[in-house]
């Protein structure tokens, strides 16, 4: 096997493992693994990869797909996704068929009944901190409460609101009534 | 309990794995689970609330990013294995292979201001997604103390002390998990004395 390859599945096979409550937490640990353990990687490429994974649809940590495509093509490509996305695939394949299997078992009653307030409060954290970082001031602000309203009380679809919100964020923009 | 009281029709996997690229190609601006919540709960009606939030938790709290953990428990509970390979493949593959394509364009793209400003206002609105999941999902918790404590505990490690997630999962989830465990084990030994 090519060194390189081996190289971006002994960085990210583990980090899967390790990424728990949603990859924005890991983004630390491949930065330093890509730029200043491997120097696969430049500081300004790094930003520049992560820059396109927010902006790209998707799971944002797809950002190590475009990383393994810079240090080994294709197949680093390839590596680098199975080695982030496929261990813990397995895992949950096997929690989801032993929760279907024991359905109603108190366990499982425990774990739901117990996890769901983790989880809300882990949403309701990561809603407020996306709100911190947004840009575009009040205006977003206001885009982001607007669009709140229209997901909960109306049915429209979700590619609409969002390119909605955009072609209003730049009309505001253009009016001078934004950034 | 039907696993799934509400769904008329089955989807097929071939079904479930456009429904995730689709998704995966359009999800611009973030918080995918607010997608998967609007598709499969609020549009479809293949899942209720409740399965698809007993999801997102086990999602959240076991590692791997969570979107794709995700799209495989609602896949798997869908459509079985195929189903989860579906869930799988359909959400990391289109948008792997469109992030790369990209990656090759970003310099045109990212040199347009307007296209800065434009993106701004999509996350904003994907915000929406988010906070109305979020709103479900603190209305969903149990009111009780100990409950909405852990909520309150688990809001302020995260976005105001910022402590690494790891650890606020493995500890408030672990001691929430045990006292739900020791509520639920009383009340069904309650209930077995009152039909004794």
């Amino acid at each position: 096997m090519n060194r390189a390859l081996l190289g971006l599945f002994s960085v990210f096979a583990p980090l899967s493992l390790a990424t728990i409550g949603g990859g924005q937490a890991t983004v630390a640990e491949i930065q330093r693994q890509v730029v200043d353990v491997h120097h696969w990687l430049t500081q300004a490429q790094f930003l520049s990869d992560f820059a396109i994974a927010r902006l790209a649809p998707g799971p944002g940590s797809l950002m190590v797909t475009l990383i393994g495509w810079q240090v080994a093509g294709f197949w680093g490509a390839v590596t680098a996704t199975l080695a982030l996305f496929g261990p813990t695939a397995f895992l949950l394949y096997a929690v989801a068929y032993l929760w279907r299997r024991h359905r109603g078992a108190l366990w499982q009653r425990a774990l739901e009944g117990g996890l769901r307030p983790i989880a809300a409060g882990m949403i309701a954290a990561a809603v407020y901190v996306l709100l911190g970082a947004l840009e575009g001031g009040l205006a977003a602000r206001l885009i982001a409460l607007v669009s709140t309203g229209l997901v909960m009380f109306t049915r429209v679809n979700a590619l609409l609101l969002v390119l909605g919100g955009g072609a209003l964020l730049i009309a505001l923009q253009m009016a001078g009534l934004a950034f | 309990m039907p696993s799934s009281a509400i769904a008329a029709e089955r989807p097929s996997a071939l079904t479930l794995f456009l429904i995730f690229s689709r998704i995966g190609l359009t999800s611009f601006g973030g918080g995918l689970s607010g997608w998967l919540m609007r598709e499969f709960v609020q549009d479809r009606h293949w899942l209720t609330e409740e399965e698809f939030l007993n999801g997102l938790s086990i999602s959240q709290a076991l590692p791997g990013v969570n979107v794709k953990n995700m799209a495989i428990w609602i896949g798997y509970h869908l459509a079985g294995r195929a189903g989860a390979v579906a869930g799988f493949t359909g959400i990391i593959l289109p948008p792997a292979v469109f992030i790369v394509l990209l990656g090759a364009l970003f310099s045109a793209l990212a040199g347009h201001p307007l296209t800065h400003v434009g993106l701004a206002g999509a996350a904003a609105a994907a915000i929406g997604l988010s906070l109305s999941m979020a709103i479900t999902a603190v209305r969903r918790v149990r009111r009780a103390l100990v409950p909405l404590a852990m909520m309150a505990c688990v809001f302020v490690a995260v976005a105001v002390l910022r402590w690494p997630l790891l650890w606020v999962v493995l500890g408030l989830g672990s001691a929430s998990v045990a006292w739900e465990f020791l509520r639920l084990r009383a009340q069904d030994r309650g209930r077995a004395r009152e039909q004794a």
